[in-house]
């Protein structure tokens, strides 16, 4: 027994030697012929995918173009964004409420883009935060977080948000297990008290919007990983599970003794029915669900109070375990449907399952014994056959839709690429150093793009230029369409991306907004119009109706705010073209700044603790007149009787009438067109 | 001898082009700049003015103002309201010239044609001189000597942009309408055999 745990280890030292030594040569080994030329977007040419990226510790979600690499855009998600103002604008506070509170700061893992027909639609993205368990869904026309779902009574939301083939559901799966519901008790009475919940959230195919359709109550393991079937095996999720051991300490040693953990096999269309039948319990708890509304981009923010559980134990056929190598990672299933890889990452060999087999081995009751209830499928019976000796630690599969898997090795650092049907190795490739996860793009669906493979790798050390200990991420971008995969470009990337996905320019594109329609602007505190900028005052509070357009704001003079007032800076960006965000800075402030895109109204909070003027000013080198875009509001003591007052300069006024009765003039129109088209 | 069809087949295209005029902008005018790749186009109607984006006049009008151009504002360009019941009048007055298919029908509707529309033309660059000419002092940006007059036909350099203005489809079929009335005034006394 002692061996087998061993053995790793000294592979780990092995690899780690092999690394220091000797590396820099293999990479130029590596790369060949012309790789500069496959890796090359000319300036002003767009790439051919978009790669999305989470962020890991960073909460955040990044967005680059493949092969060039390009980082596109960061989509703050979990984390506070003092960059634009997300989470410390008025409108989007609420994004970050949970159960335990406001909660700024998250680890995202995995990206699941909504899906088709088991092919991506290019409509939103769905991220996990891993540590207070929640679900996030960016809308792809505007790249920005809508909704943010929590998920109650788990720990550690790892397994998470796997998607079906047509969006049905996202998957998620609790790392951690522990007391549901949470109770006072001793660690070590952990085989009795913990367990671990399945969560199958569902998503609203119109709208996107996420409910949590019921949870799944399973054993006290260790909920890894997931995917689900498509094609022919749609309708069932497959999960890997590590610490069947139970452990509770020392995970690394404790977790890792058993000759075999299980992957879960659960039938959701059967859950469905049970659901149906009301074979469910119904559960007091507490989970926020905070959404944004489209019109009024304003986030509102909803407590639920209930949830249904099923449990395997009195709903027969719904969940199965087979046994997987040694502490499984990755569970990926083939573009087929009927292959699912099961990566042990402590195992020499991998193993990999068929879903024709799994399903007759459940048929003729294959089954060697059950865990609280579930059927343990015979390993033998389910398996499609293994991998030999593929490499060390393998932990994360992707396919290229030609019949070829590409499965990273942590340990020994590379990528191997070989045929699922014969489980022939067919290449293998080093990587710089220590890849997690892989992305193809599309290569989780019925149809994958096997154009590119991205391997993200754990470790940096000399692939740049250092800065100082704390470094970026690498990744590494390799061309996969000939029999051989050839390096082609690395780059830094942010945070640590987990999972990547990656898909076809083409769908996500055409659809991009540039800028919001003002008409449509329903904010109740917007300032259509720049002459209906003004300043009102209710008890302590004062609200700032203001507006920006190149290049001032209006109004930019204020009198008679007064020390302990809570202000308001309402600003509605006026501009109606792409590419023109205005921002906004008030020195004092101690949240952030707003950056307000044209046609939206965001809100900051100025609470201002000392007389004086102080000067506000657009953040966004938006014009040629950005540094005259400015102006001061004065605050006069807590019992002054300083009179509310504000303006724009006198001399400039003729000019503003004219604008403020064109832009009267064109919301009129508006007006009138929207209500003659109802 | 039977009467020639001509001049009746070219007073028809004349007519069916002035129709044509409600449905294609007249004259386009378009800013070229490095920061705007999709280009800035305004399209002068017979009634209207659009162009590249439905918010097209504030864009232009957030430059303009940098340099104290007027405002743009279509609804207090009065020409827009009656230039469509002028070319309403011409269409009547070409079926009436249809119908009457003398000569003098047709060269008293080709002569009416050709003034009115010199005078729209003539009546455009007084526009068009007046926003480039008529700058407010108080402008942020004013360069001595500089006017912002954009070509009536042709093309420009304005500061940073590049204008092209042109006739479009409406002004292309404005004077399909007026040569072809013209055809009909001159095809009346031509043999038949030659125009048919």
């Amino acid at each position: 027994m002692k061996t087998k745990f061993i053995t790793p280890i000294a592979a780990i030292s092995v690899s780690l030697f092999a690394m220091s030594c000797g590396q820099q040569a293999s990479t130029e080994k590596v790369v060949t012929g012309n790789a500069a030329e496959k890796a090359y977007v000319a300036p002003g040419e767009h790439d051919e995918f978009y790669a999305f990226m989470s962020g890991g510790y960073s909460g955040q979600i990044t967005a680059y173009g493949l092969p060039s690499g390009r980082l596109l855009k960061e989509i703050p998600v979990f984390s506070m964004y003092p960059e634009n103002g997300y989470g410390y604008s008025e409108e989007t506070k609420p994004m970050f409420n949970t159960s335990y509170g406001h909660v700024p700061w998250d680890d995202s893992h995995h990206i699941e883009l909504s899906q088709t027909d088991g092919e991506f639609d290019g409509r939103w993205l769905f991220v996990n935060g891993n540590n207070t368990p929640r679900i996030a869904r960016v809308d792809l026309s505007t790249f920005e977080t809508v909704e943010i779902l929590e998920i109650p009574d788990v720990a550690g939301l790892h397994c998470a948000p796997f998607i079906t083939e047509n969006s049905e559901y996202l998957v998620s799966g609790t790392r951690f297990s522990v007391p549901i519901p949470q109770k006072d008790v001793p660690i070590e009475t952990y085989k009795e008290n913990f367990s671990g919940l399945i969560n199958y959230v569902s998503v609203d195919p119109e709208h996107g919007h996420m409910e949590l359709a019921f949870q799944i109550e399973m054993p006290g393991f260790n909920y890894d990983l997931a995917r689900n079937g498509k094609g022919k095996s749609h309708g069932w999720s497959f999960l890997t599970t590590y610490n069947s051991e139970q452990a509770h300490s020392l995970l690394e040693v404790n977790a890792s003794q058993k000759d075999k953990d299980l992957m879960a096999i659960i039938n959701w269309k059967k859950a469905e029915e049970y659901l149906a039948e009301g074979k469910f319990t119904e559960r007091e708890t507490s989970y926020y669900h905070n959404l944004m509304d489209e019109e009024t981009g304003i986030v509102s923010s909803k407590e639920m109070k209930k949830t249904k559980i099923l449990n395997p134990a009195d709903c027969p056929d719904m969940v199965y375990f087979i046994p997987v190598p040694k502490s499984p990672h990755g569970c990926d299933v083939d573009p087929t449907g009927e292959y699912i890889v099961g990566n042990g990452k402590l195992s020499a060999d991998m193993s990999v399952y068929s879903y024709t087999k799994i399903m007759k081995a459940i048929e003729e009751k294959n089954f060697d014994g059950e865990i609280d209830g579930i059927p343990v499928i015979n390993y033998e019976a389910g398996l499609h056959g293994i991998l030999e000796k593929p490499g060390l630690g393998p932990l994360h599969t992707e396919f290229d839709g030609r019949g070829n898997a590409y499965t990273t090795f942590f340990i020994s650092s590379e990528v191997v690429k070989w045929d699922v049907e014969t489980k022939e190795i067919l290449d293998r490739q080093p990587t710089f150093y220590s890849p997690g996860h892989l992305v193809i793009p599309g290569g989780e669906t019925k149809k994958p793009d096997g154009k590119y493979l991205v391997a993200m790798n754990k470790i940096t050390k000399d692939r740049y230029l250092p800065t100082g200990p704390e470094l970026a991420h690498s990744a590494q971008l390799f061309d996969i369409s000939g029999e051989k995969m050839e390096l082609i470009l690395d780059f830094p990337t942010k945070g640590e991306p987990h999972y990547a996905q990656a898909i076809s320019a083409d769908k996500v594109k055409p659809n991009a907004v540039k800028f919001y329609d003002i008409a449509q602007n329903k904010h109740p505190y917007a300032t259509l119009g720049e002459r209906k900028s003004r300043v009102e005052r209710e008890g302590n509070e004062v609200h700032v109706y203001m507006t920006a357009i190149r290049s001032h704001l209006a109004p930019d003079n204020i009198e008679g705010v007064k020390v302990g007032d809570k202000v308001y800076f309402h600003l509605t960006n006026l501009e109606q073209d792409w590419d023109v965000p205005h921002g906004f800075a008030v020195q004092g402030a101690t949240n952030a700044e707003l950056l307000v895109m044209p046609g939206q109204t965001r809100t900051l909070l100025w609470e201002p603790n000392r007389v004086g003027v102080f000067a506000f000013y657009c953040t966004d080198f938006c014009s040629a007149l950005h540094q005259e875009m400015s102006g001061y509001v004065r605050v006069s003591p807590k019992d002054s009787d300083v009179e509310l007052k504000w303006g724009l300069n006198e001399a400039l006024r003729n000019n503003q009438e004219a604008a403020n009765k064109f832009y009267e003039k064109q919301k009129q129109e508006r007006e009138g067109l929207a209500s003659s088209n109802k | 001898m039977q009467k020639s069809k001509a001049p009746r087949v070219w007073m028809s295209i004349a007519i069916l082009s002035l129709i044509g005029v409600f449905f294609f902008p007249l004259w386009q005018i378009t800013l070229d700049a490095a920061q705007f790749p999709e280009g800035l186009r305004m399209d002068i109607w017979i009634n209207k003015i659009s162009g590249s984006s439905k918010n097209i006049i504030q864009n232009v009008n957030i430059l303009n103002h940098y340099i104290g151009m007027q405002y743009i504002e279509p609804d207090s360009i009065k020409e827009l309201k009656y230039f469509p019941y002028v070319n309403i009048g011409l269409i009547v007055l070409g079926v009436l010239a249809f119908i009457i298919n003398k000569k003098w029908s047709y060269l008293f509707w080709v002569i009416l044609v050709a003034i009115l529309g010199a005078l729209g033309i003539y009546d455009f660059y007084l526009w068009l001189y007046d926003y480039g000419h008529n700058l407010d002092p108080m402008a942020p940006i004013k360069i001595p000597g500089m006017t912002y007059m954009p070509p009536l036909l042709g093309e420009k350099d304005l500061l940073n942009f590049y204008v092209t203005s042109y006739p479009a489809i409406g002004g292309i079929l404005l004077g399909v309408a007026t040569i072809s009335g013209a055809f009909a005034f001159l095809s009346y006394k031509k043999p038949k055999r030659k125009y048919y």
